[in-house]
Protein backbone atom coordinates (compact mmCIF):
# COMPACT_ATOMS: atom_id res chain seq x y z
CA UNK A 1 0.00 0.00 0.00
CA UNK A 2 2.19 2.67 -1.40
CA UNK A 3 -0.53 4.99 -2.79
CA UNK A 4 -1.57 7.44 -0.54
CA UNK A 5 -5.11 7.05 1.09
CA UNK A 6 -7.89 8.63 -0.43
CA UNK A 7 -10.07 8.35 2.35
CA UNK A 8 -8.75 9.10 6.19
CA UNK A 9 -10.58 8.18 8.65
CA UNK A 10 -8.72 9.76 12.01
CA UNK A 11 -9.85 8.78 15.44
CA UNK A 12 -13.55 8.90 14.74
CA UNK A 13 -16.30 7.86 17.15
CA UNK A 14 -19.83 8.10 17.21
CA UNK A 15 -21.93 8.05 20.51
CA UNK A 16 -26.09 8.16 19.48
CA UNK A 17 -28.24 10.19 21.56
CA UNK A 18 -29.32 7.98 24.30
CA UNK A 19 -25.44 6.85 25.46
CA UNK A 20 -25.19 3.94 22.84
CA UNK A 21 -21.83 3.77 21.62
CA UNK A 22 -21.77 2.49 18.12
CA UNK A 23 -17.56 3.61 17.39
CA UNK A 24 -15.07 4.45 19.40
CA UNK A 25 -11.72 5.63 18.39
CA UNK A 26 -11.67 4.28 14.58
CA UNK A 27 -8.54 4.59 12.48
CA UNK A 28 -8.27 3.76 9.43
CA UNK A 29 -6.92 4.56 5.80
CA UNK A 30 -8.00 3.33 2.41
CA UNK A 31 -6.08 3.40 -0.83
CA UNK A 32 -7.45 4.65 -4.16
CA UNK A 33 -8.77 2.48 -6.69
CA UNK A 34 -9.07 -0.27 -4.62
CA UNK A 35 -12.17 -1.85 -2.54
CA UNK A 36 -12.27 -2.08 0.53
CA UNK A 37 -14.90 -3.91 2.73
CA UNK A 38 -15.85 -3.08 6.47
CA UNK A 39 -16.63 -6.73 7.80
CA UNK A 40 -17.85 -7.05 11.12
CA UNK A 41 -20.99 -8.84 13.48
CA UNK A 42 -24.75 -7.38 13.47
CA UNK A 43 -24.39 -3.89 15.49
CA UNK A 44 -20.56 -3.30 15.10
CA UNK A 45 -21.49 -0.13 13.96
CA UNK A 46 -20.12 -0.24 9.98
CA UNK A 47 -23.27 1.00 8.66
CA UNK A 48 -22.86 4.20 11.05
CA UNK A 49 -19.23 4.52 10.05
CA UNK A 50 -19.93 4.16 6.33
CA UNK A 51 -22.27 7.14 6.98
CA UNK A 52 -19.60 8.95 8.63
CA UNK A 53 -17.37 8.75 6.02
CA UNK A 54 -20.61 9.77 3.39
CA UNK A 55 -20.95 12.66 5.57
CA UNK A 56 -24.77 11.80 6.29
CA UNK A 57 -24.01 10.98 10.13
CA UNK A 58 -21.94 13.67 12.03
CA UNK A 59 -18.85 11.73 13.87
CA UNK A 60 -18.75 12.93 18.14
CA UNK A 61 -15.45 12.77 18.12
CA UNK A 62 -12.57 12.22 14.85
CA UNK A 63 -12.95 13.36 11.82
CA UNK A 64 -12.57 12.14 8.56
CA UNK A 65 -10.40 13.60 5.16
CA UNK A 66 -11.22 12.65 1.73
CA UNK A 67 -8.33 13.39 -0.59
CA UNK A 68 -6.75 16.16 2.43
CA UNK A 69 -10.04 17.64 2.80
CA UNK A 70 -11.81 17.81 6.25
CA UNK A 71 -15.37 16.28 5.53
CA UNK A 72 -18.33 17.93 6.81
CA UNK A 73 -21.32 16.71 4.73
CA UNK A 74 -21.81 14.72 1.49
CA UNK A 75 -19.54 15.68 -1.57
CA UNK A 76 -19.51 14.83 -5.33
CA UNK A 77 -16.63 12.84 -4.94
CA UNK A 78 -18.36 10.07 -2.93
CA UNK A 79 -21.84 8.28 -4.35
CA UNK A 80 -23.77 6.16 -1.92
CA UNK A 81 -25.29 2.50 -2.62
CA UNK A 82 -28.11 2.02 -0.17
CA UNK A 83 -29.25 -1.54 1.66
CA UNK A 84 -32.95 -0.56 1.00
CA UNK A 85 -32.57 0.82 -2.40
CA UNK A 86 -33.53 4.07 -2.08
CA UNK A 87 -35.54 4.19 -5.46
CA UNK A 88 -38.36 7.00 -5.71
CA UNK A 89 -41.58 4.47 -6.16
CA UNK A 90 -43.09 7.04 -8.38
CA UNK A 91 -40.38 7.54 -10.93
CA UNK A 92 -39.48 5.08 -13.58
CA UNK A 93 -36.14 3.56 -13.78
CA UNK A 94 -34.48 6.17 -16.12
CA UNK A 95 -35.22 8.90 -13.74
CA UNK A 96 -34.16 7.14 -10.85
CA UNK A 97 -30.81 6.66 -12.20
CA UNK A 98 -30.61 9.80 -13.24
CA UNK A 99 -32.21 11.64 -9.89
CA UNK A 100 -27.97 11.97 -8.23
CA UNK A 101 -28.32 14.37 -11.80
CA UNK A 102 -31.21 16.22 -11.54
CA UNK A 103 -30.70 17.04 -8.02
CA UNK A 104 -27.43 18.30 -9.37
CA UNK A 105 -29.42 20.58 -11.99
CA UNK A 106 -27.92 19.07 -15.47
CA UNK A 107 -30.03 19.49 -18.05
CA UNK A 108 -32.73 16.68 -19.22
CA UNK A 109 -31.05 15.55 -22.22
CA UNK A 110 -27.57 14.88 -20.91
CA UNK A 111 -28.69 13.13 -17.46
CA UNK A 112 -30.73 10.93 -19.79
CA UNK A 113 -28.09 10.06 -21.92
CA UNK A 114 -25.62 9.23 -19.09
CA UNK A 115 -28.19 7.32 -17.46
CA UNK A 116 -28.91 5.13 -20.24
CA UNK A 117 -25.96 4.40 -20.85
CA UNK A 118 -25.49 3.35 -16.98
CA UNK A 119 -28.37 1.64 -16.86
CA UNK A 120 -27.06 -0.80 -19.84
CA UNK A 121 -23.93 -0.86 -18.04
CA UNK A 122 -25.38 -2.70 -15.39
CA UNK A 123 -27.77 -4.79 -17.62
CA UNK A 124 -30.99 -3.17 -16.89
CA UNK A 125 -31.79 -2.19 -20.80
CA UNK A 126 -34.93 -2.20 -21.79
CA UNK A 127 -36.54 -2.40 -18.40
CA UNK A 128 -35.88 2.45 -18.86
CA UNK A 129 -39.55 2.70 -18.32
CA UNK A 130 -40.23 0.36 -15.16
CA UNK A 131 -40.91 1.53 -12.06
CA UNK A 132 -39.39 -0.20 -8.81
CA UNK A 133 -42.42 -1.68 -7.51
CA UNK A 134 -42.47 -3.82 -11.19
CA UNK A 135 -38.84 -5.22 -10.45
CA UNK A 136 -37.16 -7.64 -8.30
CA UNK A 137 -34.51 -6.91 -5.47
CA UNK A 138 -31.77 -7.43 -7.63
CA UNK A 139 -33.06 -5.50 -10.08
CA UNK A 140 -33.50 -2.77 -7.59
CA UNK A 141 -30.02 -2.91 -6.46
CA UNK A 142 -28.87 -2.51 -9.90
CA UNK A 143 -30.74 0.64 -10.44
CA UNK A 144 -29.27 2.21 -7.02
CA UNK A 145 -25.35 1.11 -8.27
CA UNK A 146 -26.06 3.26 -11.85
CA UNK A 147 -27.55 5.69 -9.79
CA UNK A 148 -24.83 6.13 -8.16
CA UNK A 149 -21.94 5.88 -10.88
CA UNK A 150 -24.40 7.90 -13.20
CA UNK A 151 -22.72 11.17 -10.33
CA UNK A 152 -19.26 9.87 -12.02
CA UNK A 153 -17.99 9.98 -8.26
CA UNK A 154 -14.94 8.43 -7.63
CA UNK A 155 -15.75 7.01 -4.21
CA UNK A 156 -18.36 4.63 -4.53
CA UNK A 157 -20.10 3.74 -0.76
CA UNK A 158 -21.84 0.57 -0.45
CA UNK A 159 -24.15 -0.29 2.46
CA UNK A 160 -24.78 -3.91 2.40
CA UNK A 161 -25.96 -3.41 -1.33
CA UNK A 162 -26.71 -7.39 -1.70
CA UNK A 163 -28.10 -8.21 1.57
CA UNK A 164 -31.72 -8.61 0.06
CA UNK A 165 -31.28 -10.57 -2.96
CA UNK A 166 -30.72 -14.29 -3.28
CA UNK A 167 -27.32 -16.45 -3.46
CA UNK A 168 -27.07 -16.81 -7.45
CA UNK A 169 -27.66 -12.85 -8.13
CA UNK A 170 -25.45 -12.35 -5.43
CA UNK A 171 -22.61 -14.21 -7.16
CA UNK A 172 -23.83 -12.62 -10.35
CA UNK A 173 -23.86 -9.16 -8.72
CA UNK A 174 -20.33 -9.60 -7.32
CA UNK A 175 -18.64 -10.82 -10.19
CA UNK A 176 -20.08 -7.62 -12.78
CA UNK A 177 -19.17 -5.35 -9.91
CA UNK A 178 -15.47 -6.65 -10.25
CA UNK A 179 -15.82 -6.17 -13.87
CA UNK A 180 -16.88 -3.04 -13.77
CA UNK A 181 -13.97 -1.95 -11.12
CA UNK A 182 -11.45 -3.06 -12.98
CA UNK A 183 -12.47 -0.65 -15.98
CA UNK A 184 -13.32 2.18 -14.01
CA UNK A 185 -10.72 2.15 -11.19
CA UNK A 186 -13.30 3.38 -8.74
CA UNK A 187 -12.59 3.48 -4.99
CA UNK A 188 -15.02 1.44 -3.78
CA UNK A 189 -15.96 0.96 0.51
CA UNK A 190 -18.14 -1.79 0.61
CA UNK A 191 -20.23 -2.70 4.14
CA UNK A 192 -21.08 -6.41 4.74
CA UNK A 193 -21.38 -9.20 7.46
CA UNK A 194 -20.51 -12.04 4.89
CA UNK A 195 -17.12 -13.23 5.20
CA UNK A 196 -17.19 -15.14 1.25
CA UNK A 197 -18.19 -11.82 -0.11
CA UNK A 198 -15.78 -10.14 1.86
CA UNK A 199 -12.93 -12.24 1.03
CA UNK A 200 -13.91 -12.69 -2.82
CA UNK A 201 -14.19 -9.02 -3.60
CA UNK A 202 -11.62 -7.18 -1.73
CA UNK A 203 -8.34 -5.41 -1.94
CA UNK A 204 -8.50 -4.79 1.66
CA UNK A 205 -10.44 -5.78 4.87
CA UNK A 206 -11.57 -4.18 7.85
CA UNK A 207 -12.42 -6.08 10.70
CA UNK A 208 -14.62 -4.26 13.53
CA UNK A 209 -15.33 -5.15 16.95
CA UNK A 210 -18.52 -5.50 18.48
CA UNK A 211 -20.11 -2.06 20.05
CA UNK A 212 -18.30 0.00 20.69
CA UNK A 213 -16.88 -0.68 17.07
CA UNK A 214 -12.86 -0.72 16.66
CA UNK A 215 -10.91 -1.55 13.99
CA UNK A 216 -9.74 -5.06 15.13
CA UNK A 217 -7.98 -6.73 12.10
CA UNK A 218 -6.82 -5.21 8.96
CA UNK A 219 -6.52 -8.24 6.05
CA UNK A 220 -5.03 -7.79 2.62
CA UNK A 221 -5.68 -11.12 0.51
CA UNK A 222 -3.73 -10.79 -2.13
CA UNK A 223 -6.18 -12.94 -4.94
CA UNK A 224 -5.12 -12.80 -8.33
CA UNK A 225 -8.52 -11.91 -10.35
CA UNK A 226 -7.21 -10.96 -13.70
CA UNK A 227 -8.53 -13.37 -16.11
CA UNK A 228 -9.68 -16.34 -13.93
CA UNK A 229 -13.54 -17.64 -13.52
CA UNK A 230 -14.86 -17.39 -9.98
CA UNK A 231 -14.88 -20.91 -9.39
CA UNK A 232 -10.97 -20.65 -9.67
CA UNK A 233 -10.82 -17.70 -7.01
CA UNK A 234 -13.00 -19.33 -4.77
CA UNK A 235 -10.43 -22.52 -4.74
CA UNK A 236 -7.67 -20.10 -4.63
CA UNK A 237 -5.29 -20.78 -1.61
CA UNK A 238 -5.23 -16.87 -0.28
CA UNK A 239 -9.00 -16.78 -0.87
CA UNK A 240 -9.31 -19.59 1.28
CA UNK A 241 -6.94 -18.17 3.90
CA UNK A 242 -8.69 -14.95 4.43
CA UNK A 243 -11.73 -16.62 4.98
CA UNK A 244 -10.34 -18.66 7.38
CA UNK A 245 -8.37 -15.83 8.98
CA UNK A 246 -11.19 -14.17 9.36
CA UNK A 247 -13.47 -16.37 10.79
CA UNK A 248 -11.17 -17.52 13.38
CA UNK A 249 -11.32 -13.44 14.37
CA UNK A 250 -14.98 -12.97 14.23
CA UNK A 251 -15.75 -16.30 16.03
CA UNK A 252 -14.32 -14.87 19.20
CA UNK A 253 -17.32 -12.13 18.97
CA UNK A 254 -19.96 -14.92 18.81
CA UNK B 1 -62.11 -12.05 -22.85
CA UNK B 2 -62.38 -13.36 -19.07
CA UNK B 3 -61.56 -9.90 -17.50
CA UNK B 4 -64.84 -8.59 -20.01
CA UNK B 5 -66.60 -11.21 -18.28
CA UNK B 6 -65.60 -10.80 -15.63
CA UNK B 7 -66.62 -6.72 -15.64
CA UNK B 8 -69.73 -7.91 -17.33
CA UNK B 9 -70.65 -10.12 -14.32
CA UNK B 10 -69.64 -7.10 -11.69
CA UNK B 11 -71.93 -4.88 -13.62
CA UNK B 12 -75.00 -7.06 -13.37
CA UNK B 13 -74.66 -7.62 -9.85
CA UNK B 14 -74.33 -4.17 -9.12
CA UNK B 15 -77.48 -3.28 -10.86
CA UNK B 16 -79.04 -6.37 -9.85
CA UNK B 17 -78.60 -4.60 -6.04
CA UNK B 18 -79.84 -1.32 -7.33
CA UNK B 19 -83.34 -2.57 -8.45
CA UNK B 20 -83.47 -4.87 -5.42
CA UNK B 21 -83.16 -1.75 -3.51
CA UNK B 22 -85.07 0.25 -5.59
CA UNK B 23 -87.87 -2.33 -5.49
CA UNK B 24 -87.80 -3.14 -1.69
CA UNK B 25 -88.19 0.82 -1.50
CA UNK B 26 -91.39 0.73 -3.91
CA UNK B 27 -93.33 -2.07 -2.02
CA UNK B 28 -92.81 -1.00 1.36
CA UNK B 29 -94.21 2.59 0.31
CA UNK B 30 -97.17 0.98 -1.78
CA UNK B 31 -97.80 -1.00 1.67
CA UNK B 32 -97.63 1.19 2.88
CA UNK B 33 -95.53 1.76 6.42
CA UNK B 34 -96.18 5.28 6.64
CA UNK B 35 -97.62 7.74 5.28
CA UNK B 36 -94.72 9.82 5.30
CA UNK B 37 -92.85 7.44 3.37
CA UNK B 38 -93.97 7.27 -0.69
CA UNK B 39 -92.49 4.65 -2.76
CA UNK B 40 -90.12 5.16 -4.87
CA UNK B 41 -91.68 5.63 -8.14
CA UNK B 42 -93.50 8.62 -6.72
CA UNK B 43 -90.27 10.00 -5.41
CA UNK B 44 -88.75 9.72 -8.68
CA UNK B 45 -91.55 11.93 -10.85
CA UNK B 46 -91.34 14.64 -7.77
CA UNK B 47 -87.49 14.61 -8.31
CA UNK B 48 -88.75 15.12 -12.25
CA UNK B 49 -91.04 18.11 -11.47
CA UNK B 50 -88.76 19.74 -8.72
CA UNK B 51 -85.94 20.02 -11.77
CA UNK B 52 -88.47 21.01 -14.26
CA UNK B 53 -89.84 23.65 -12.33
CA UNK B 54 -86.29 24.78 -11.29
CA UNK B 55 -87.02 24.36 -7.78
CA UNK B 56 -84.40 21.79 -7.29
CA UNK B 57 -81.45 23.38 -9.92
CA UNK B 58 -82.16 26.67 -7.17
CA UNK B 59 -82.11 25.08 -4.39
CA UNK B 60 -78.25 23.27 -5.65
CA UNK B 61 -76.64 26.86 -6.04
CA UNK B 62 -77.55 27.73 -2.90
CA UNK B 63 -76.05 24.93 -1.38
CA UNK B 64 -73.05 24.12 -3.28
CA UNK B 65 -71.65 27.88 -3.00
CA UNK B 66 -70.84 27.50 0.28
CA UNK B 67 -69.30 23.98 0.07
CA UNK B 68 -67.09 25.41 -3.16
CA UNK B 69 -65.57 28.03 -1.09
CA UNK B 70 -65.02 26.06 2.40
CA UNK B 71 -63.74 23.53 0.23
CA UNK B 72 -61.32 26.02 -1.83
CA UNK B 73 -60.07 27.55 1.50
CA UNK B 74 -59.67 23.72 3.02
CA UNK B 75 -57.57 23.02 0.18
CA UNK B 76 -55.27 25.96 0.17
CA UNK B 77 -54.85 26.75 3.63
CA UNK B 78 -55.42 23.14 5.22
CA UNK B 79 -52.89 21.54 2.72
CA UNK B 80 -50.63 24.30 3.49
CA UNK B 81 -50.86 23.89 7.32
CA UNK B 82 -50.94 20.33 7.38
CA UNK B 83 -47.50 20.83 4.84
CA UNK B 84 -46.40 23.06 7.35
CA UNK B 85 -46.79 20.97 10.51
CA UNK B 86 -45.11 18.20 8.64
CA UNK B 87 -41.96 20.62 7.88
CA UNK B 88 -41.17 22.28 10.96
CA UNK B 89 -40.89 20.59 14.57
CA UNK B 90 -42.42 24.04 15.74
CA UNK B 91 -45.85 24.25 14.04
CA UNK B 92 -46.18 20.32 14.82
CA UNK B 93 -45.51 20.58 18.31
CA UNK B 94 -47.84 23.31 18.61
CA UNK B 95 -50.98 22.22 16.60
CA UNK B 96 -50.62 18.52 16.08
CA UNK B 97 -52.61 18.06 19.63
CA UNK B 98 -55.09 20.24 18.28
CA UNK B 99 -55.73 18.63 15.36
CA UNK B 100 -55.99 15.10 17.00
CA UNK B 101 -58.56 16.30 19.24
CA UNK B 102 -60.54 18.54 16.12
CA UNK B 103 -60.67 15.16 14.51
CA UNK B 104 -61.85 12.73 17.32
CA UNK B 105 -63.82 14.94 17.92
CA UNK B 106 -68.02 15.13 16.98
CA UNK B 107 -67.09 18.45 15.12
CA UNK B 108 -70.98 18.71 14.03
CA UNK B 109 -71.55 19.36 18.14
CA UNK B 110 -70.02 22.96 17.55
CA UNK B 111 -72.05 23.91 14.17
CA UNK B 112 -74.65 25.97 16.15
CA UNK B 113 -72.33 27.79 17.57
CA UNK B 114 -71.14 29.03 14.62
CA UNK B 115 -74.69 31.04 14.56
CA UNK B 116 -74.22 33.12 17.40
CA UNK B 117 -70.70 34.22 16.18
CA UNK B 118 -71.94 34.48 12.10
CA UNK B 119 -75.66 34.47 11.80
CA UNK B 120 -76.98 32.81 9.86
CA UNK B 121 -75.52 34.03 6.46
CA UNK B 122 -72.87 32.64 3.97
CA UNK B 123 -70.10 32.96 5.92
CA UNK B 124 -71.74 30.96 8.34
CA UNK B 125 -72.54 28.13 6.29
CA UNK B 126 -68.95 28.44 4.87
CA UNK B 127 -67.43 28.21 8.43
CA UNK B 128 -69.58 24.94 9.16
CA UNK B 129 -67.81 23.73 6.09
CA UNK B 130 -64.79 24.23 6.89
CA UNK B 131 -64.78 23.34 10.28
CA UNK B 132 -66.24 19.49 9.51
CA UNK B 133 -63.65 19.19 6.74
CA UNK B 134 -60.51 20.56 7.68
CA UNK B 135 -59.32 18.46 10.30
CA UNK B 136 -58.60 15.60 8.18
CA UNK B 137 -57.07 17.32 5.27
CA UNK B 138 -54.47 19.17 7.69
CA UNK B 139 -54.33 15.51 9.02
CA UNK B 140 -53.44 13.49 5.86
CA UNK B 141 -51.21 16.61 4.39
CA UNK B 142 -49.20 16.18 7.58
CA UNK B 143 -49.01 12.74 7.68
CA UNK B 144 -48.22 12.70 4.15
CA UNK B 145 -45.21 14.81 4.56
CA UNK B 146 -44.05 13.55 8.20
CA UNK B 147 -44.22 9.91 6.89
CA UNK B 148 -41.59 10.14 3.96
CA UNK B 149 -39.42 7.57 3.69
CA UNK B 150 -36.31 8.68 5.79
CA UNK B 151 -34.30 6.57 3.72
CA UNK B 152 -35.37 8.92 0.54
CA UNK B 153 -34.32 11.80 2.08
CA UNK B 154 -31.09 10.05 3.11
CA UNK B 155 -30.52 9.77 -0.30
CA UNK B 156 -31.72 12.96 -1.86
CA UNK B 157 -28.58 14.15 0.55
CA UNK B 158 -26.21 12.03 -0.10
CA UNK B 159 -26.53 13.06 -3.68
CA UNK B 160 -26.32 16.67 -2.78
CA UNK B 161 -30.10 17.45 -2.81
CA UNK B 162 -30.88 21.00 -1.08
CA UNK B 163 -33.52 21.32 1.33
CA UNK B 164 -35.54 22.66 -1.48
CA UNK B 165 -35.41 19.63 -3.82
CA UNK B 166 -35.98 17.31 -0.79
CA UNK B 167 -39.41 19.09 -0.51
CA UNK B 168 -40.20 18.85 -4.17
CA UNK B 169 -39.03 15.91 -5.37
CA UNK B 170 -39.24 13.88 -2.53
CA UNK B 171 -41.67 14.82 0.21
CA UNK B 172 -44.37 16.20 -1.98
CA UNK B 173 -44.38 13.61 -4.10
CA UNK B 174 -44.21 11.52 -1.57
CA UNK B 175 -47.53 12.86 -0.18
CA UNK B 176 -49.42 13.41 -2.81
CA UNK B 177 -51.85 10.61 -2.51
CA UNK B 178 -52.55 11.20 1.06
CA UNK B 179 -53.30 15.03 0.86
CA UNK B 180 -55.50 13.82 -2.53
CA UNK B 181 -57.16 11.46 -0.36
CA UNK B 182 -57.70 13.85 2.79
CA UNK B 183 -59.13 16.23 0.03
CA UNK B 184 -61.78 13.16 -0.86
CA UNK B 185 -62.54 12.82 2.92
CA UNK B 186 -62.53 16.10 3.59
CA UNK B 187 -65.44 16.79 0.59
CA UNK B 188 -67.63 13.78 2.22
CA UNK B 189 -67.03 15.71 5.61
CA UNK B 190 -67.89 18.83 3.86
CA UNK B 191 -71.22 17.35 2.31
CA UNK B 192 -72.45 16.38 5.87
CA UNK B 193 -71.80 20.05 7.26
CA UNK B 194 -73.10 21.71 4.29
CA UNK B 195 -76.45 19.54 4.91
CA UNK B 196 -76.56 19.99 8.79
CA UNK B 197 -75.94 23.72 8.28
CA UNK B 198 -79.04 24.52 6.51
CA UNK B 199 -80.90 22.22 8.77
CA UNK B 200 -79.81 24.00 11.67
CA UNK B 201 -78.86 27.28 10.92
CA UNK B 202 -79.97 28.36 7.64
CA UNK B 203 -83.23 27.44 5.80
CA UNK B 204 -82.02 27.45 2.45
CA UNK B 205 -80.62 25.73 -0.21
CA UNK B 206 -81.42 21.54 0.08
CA UNK B 207 -81.88 21.80 3.35
CA UNK B 208 -84.57 24.05 2.96
CA UNK B 209 -86.17 22.10 0.63
CA UNK B 210 -86.13 19.18 3.03
CA UNK B 211 -87.30 21.08 5.55
CA UNK B 212 -90.11 22.90 3.96
CA UNK B 213 -91.82 19.68 2.02
CA UNK B 214 -91.30 18.30 5.22
CA UNK B 215 -93.36 20.74 6.77
CA UNK B 216 -96.22 20.81 4.23
CA UNK B 217 -96.47 17.16 3.82
CA UNK B 218 -95.41 17.00 0.59
CA UNK B 219 -93.75 13.82 1.59
CA UNK B 220 -92.17 12.46 -2.12
CA UNK B 221 -90.87 16.05 -2.59
CA UNK B 222 -88.94 15.68 0.61
CA UNK B 223 -87.50 12.22 -0.39
CA UNK B 224 -86.28 13.60 -3.99
CA UNK B 225 -84.44 16.32 -2.50
CA UNK B 226 -82.87 13.89 -0.03
CA UNK B 227 -82.23 11.23 -2.54
CA UNK B 228 -80.72 14.01 -4.72
CA UNK B 229 -77.88 15.15 -2.24
CA UNK B 230 -77.23 11.85 -1.18
CA UNK B 231 -76.53 11.01 -5.00
CA UNK B 232 -74.50 13.75 -5.42
CA UNK B 233 -72.52 12.88 -2.70
CA UNK B 234 -71.87 9.11 -3.52
CA UNK B 235 -71.26 9.67 -7.10
CA UNK B 236 -69.07 12.78 -6.47
CA UNK B 237 -67.13 11.05 -4.00
CA UNK B 238 -66.64 7.80 -6.14
CA UNK B 239 -65.99 9.80 -9.08
CA UNK B 240 -62.54 11.01 -7.29
CA UNK B 241 -61.71 7.82 -5.65
CA UNK B 242 -61.66 6.56 -9.54
CA UNK B 243 -59.51 9.81 -10.18
CA UNK B 244 -57.51 9.08 -6.87
CA UNK B 245 -56.27 5.48 -8.57
CA UNK B 246 -55.90 6.83 -11.78
CA UNK B 247 -53.86 9.48 -10.79
CA UNK B 248 -51.63 7.57 -8.00
CA UNK B 249 -51.72 3.67 -9.33
CA UNK B 250 -50.92 1.29 -6.64
CA UNK B 251 -47.46 0.73 -8.05
CA UNK B 252 -46.23 4.01 -7.72
CA UNK B 253 -47.35 4.95 -4.59
CA UNK B 254 -44.70 5.21 -1.69
CA UNK B 255 -44.79 2.65 1.29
Amino acid sequence: MTAEAIVEVKGVGKTYDGGVEALNDVCLELPPGKLSTLLGPSGCGKTTLLKIIAGLIPPSCGEIRVKGQKVDGPGPERAFVFQDFALLPWANVLRNVAFGLELRGAPMEQREEIARRQIAEVGLGGFEGSYPNQLSGGMKQRVGLARALAVNAEIVLMDEPFSSVDEQTRRKFQEELLDLLVHKQKTVIFVTHSIEEAAYLSDQIVLLSPRPGTVSRIIRPEIKRGGRSPDEIRRDKNYLDAVDEIWQILKQYV
Amino acid sequence: MQRNNLIATRVAWQLISFVLFFGLWELAGRWPISLAFPPFSKTVVALARMTANGSLPRAYLFTLQPLAIGMVLCGIAGIGFGIGMGLSRTIEWFSLPIFIILQAAPMAAIIPLITYIYGIGLTAKVLAVVVLAAPVIVMNSYKGIHNTNPSLIQMSRAFLGTRRQEIFKIMLPHAGALIFAGLRLGLAMGFIGIVIAELMITPTGIGDLITYHSSVADYPEMFAAILSIVALAALTLHALERLERKIFPAEIRGT
